[in-house]
């Protein structure tokens, strides 16, 4: 099981090292690299390392706000200034996950994990990535959609506007087992009033398909109207569309499409 | 399979093992320092038992590649005695019942420690929030959040 475990001083260099390696992962806070390895994992060869500075660095003071990749869940908790994600931070794990694992890792992780992602979708987050070739930014939806295949790309950071009040940005993680367990269902919601109306609404749900996904449908639903009962209803009942649940321990398919309505509806007229 | 060089502080002392690639933090620990008293429980991530404090901070040492320890300071449940006496979360939980199989408590008396050296006087929201990673199956969790109470001179009611 004994795997090779390459530590570099520079993302560049860790970034060549996992594009050039089929078999290398990169090593987060290890809540999933490591956990492969203890399955026994014979994938995973190579661990790649960067002790980069800039990869445990936050950028809270201004509009946008920019996490490196390697800025744990507790370090997200710790800071003022991300108020707005600290229910999805506290929402993961116990207080031991939340010390170990980051933010470019939760990109990465399966349902029913990887709640904090279904916050950063609603908050159309750009993703910084370096692979072989250099860095580039791609919207996270982007990312998300082709995951399977960035697994040879080095996850800088992730970066976002701030809402811009308390009351646009809303998230909701339904778990089984409180305060913590694996996600049944998880939605945010990002809706800016402009004049009173919605512009630029995001929904964006974890666990309603194989990665987060955006129910578009209730966004179209919401763009343009003012957040009242009749369009919260019809938001709810397009929820499910475009998504495909699936069965686990934590609750079947048929579960997840009959309760996502209901939390939307719960979560849009602030009742969760 | 070349083995690394790996130097930490285990509560309080200097130590020196090699390690093969891709050990965790739990493996070197019971298997090449001899601390039995972190527990092997699911290696997920989910159950707890592994929980030590690494430089002040709860982690799961199973889920930690041993080598990302070096020159931190690793804590575990074996550090807490002092002599012959029993450190006040462990006075605690054998004065409230909060161990029965006794298979959790390794990682419920580190996960207290954490709470309690950052927070001295936790209510008893904050005490369920500190152990919400670490499972019990024989206990039903009351006993264990009374004897953490008691052991912050709190009152199981607070």
């Amino acid at each position: 099981m004994a795997v090779t475990v390459k530590t570099f001083a520079s993302t560049s260099e860790a970034a060549g090292a996992l594009s050039a390696d089929r078999g290398a992962r990169y090593l987060g806070g290890g809540t999933l690299v490591m956990r492969a390895l203890n399955e026994g994992d014979v994938s995973v060869s190579t661990v790649i390392r960067a002790s980069d500075q800039a990869l445990t660095r936050i950028d809270a003071s201004g509009p946008r706000v920019t996490l490196g990749a390697g800025i744990t869940f507790a370090k997200i908790l710790a800071e003022r200034d991300l108020g707005f994600l600290h229910a999805p931070a506290r929402s993961i794990g116990g207080p031991a996950v939340r010390n170990m694992g980051t933010v470019g890792g939760n990109l990465f992780a399966p349902s029913p994990y990887g709640d904090f992602t279904v916050a950063l979708l609603a908050l159309d987050a750009t993703v910084a990535v370096q692979g072989g070739f250099g860095t580039r930014d791609i919207a996270i939806e982007e990312f998300l959609q082709a995951r399977e295949r960035q697994a040879g790309t080095l996850v800088l950071s992730v970066s976002c506007a701030r809402p811009a009040s308390a009351d646009a940005f809303r998230y909701h993680k339904v778990a089984r087992i409180k305060p913590k367990g694996g996600s049944v269902i998880t939605l945010a919601a990002h809706l800016p009033i402009s004049g009173g109306r919605i512009a630029g609404a995001r929904i964006a749900l974890g666990s309603m398909a194989p990665t987060q996904i955006r129910a578009r449908a209730a966004e179209r639903v919401l763009e343009g109207r003012s957040l009242d009962a009749a369009t919260i209803a019809a938001a709810a009942s397009a929820v499910t569309e475009g998504t495909s649940p699936f069965d686990n321990a934590l609750g079947s398919a048929w579960y997840r499409r009959e309760i996502a309505g209901v939390h939307l509806r719960r979560l849009l007229s602030g009742q969760e | 399979m070349a083995k690394t060089a790996l130097q930490f502080r285990h509560n309080g002392r200097d130590v020196a093992i090699f390690v093969d690639g891709g050990t965790n933090l739990l493996v070197a620990l019971r298997e090449l320092i001899g601390d039995m008293t972190p527990k092997f429980g699911c290696g997920q991530g989910g159950c707890g038992t592994c929980s030590v404090l690494i430089d002040g901070e709860l982690h799961l040492s199973c889920l930690t590649l041993a080598e990302t320890v070096a020159g931190r300071s690793v804590e575990t449940l074996d550090g807490l005695k002092q002599g012959p006496n029993l450190h006040p979360l462990q006075r605690a939980f054998a004065d409230n019942f909060a161990a029965q199989c006794g298979y959790c408590t390794p990682g419920m008396l580190m996960a207290a420690k954490a709470l309690l050296d950052r927070n001295p006087q936790p209510s008893r929201a904050e005490v369920v929030e500190a152990i919400s990673g670490n499972i019990c199956r024989c206990t039903g969790y009351e006993p264990i959040i009374d004897a953490i109470l008691a052991a912050s001179g709190g009152r199981a009611s607070a």
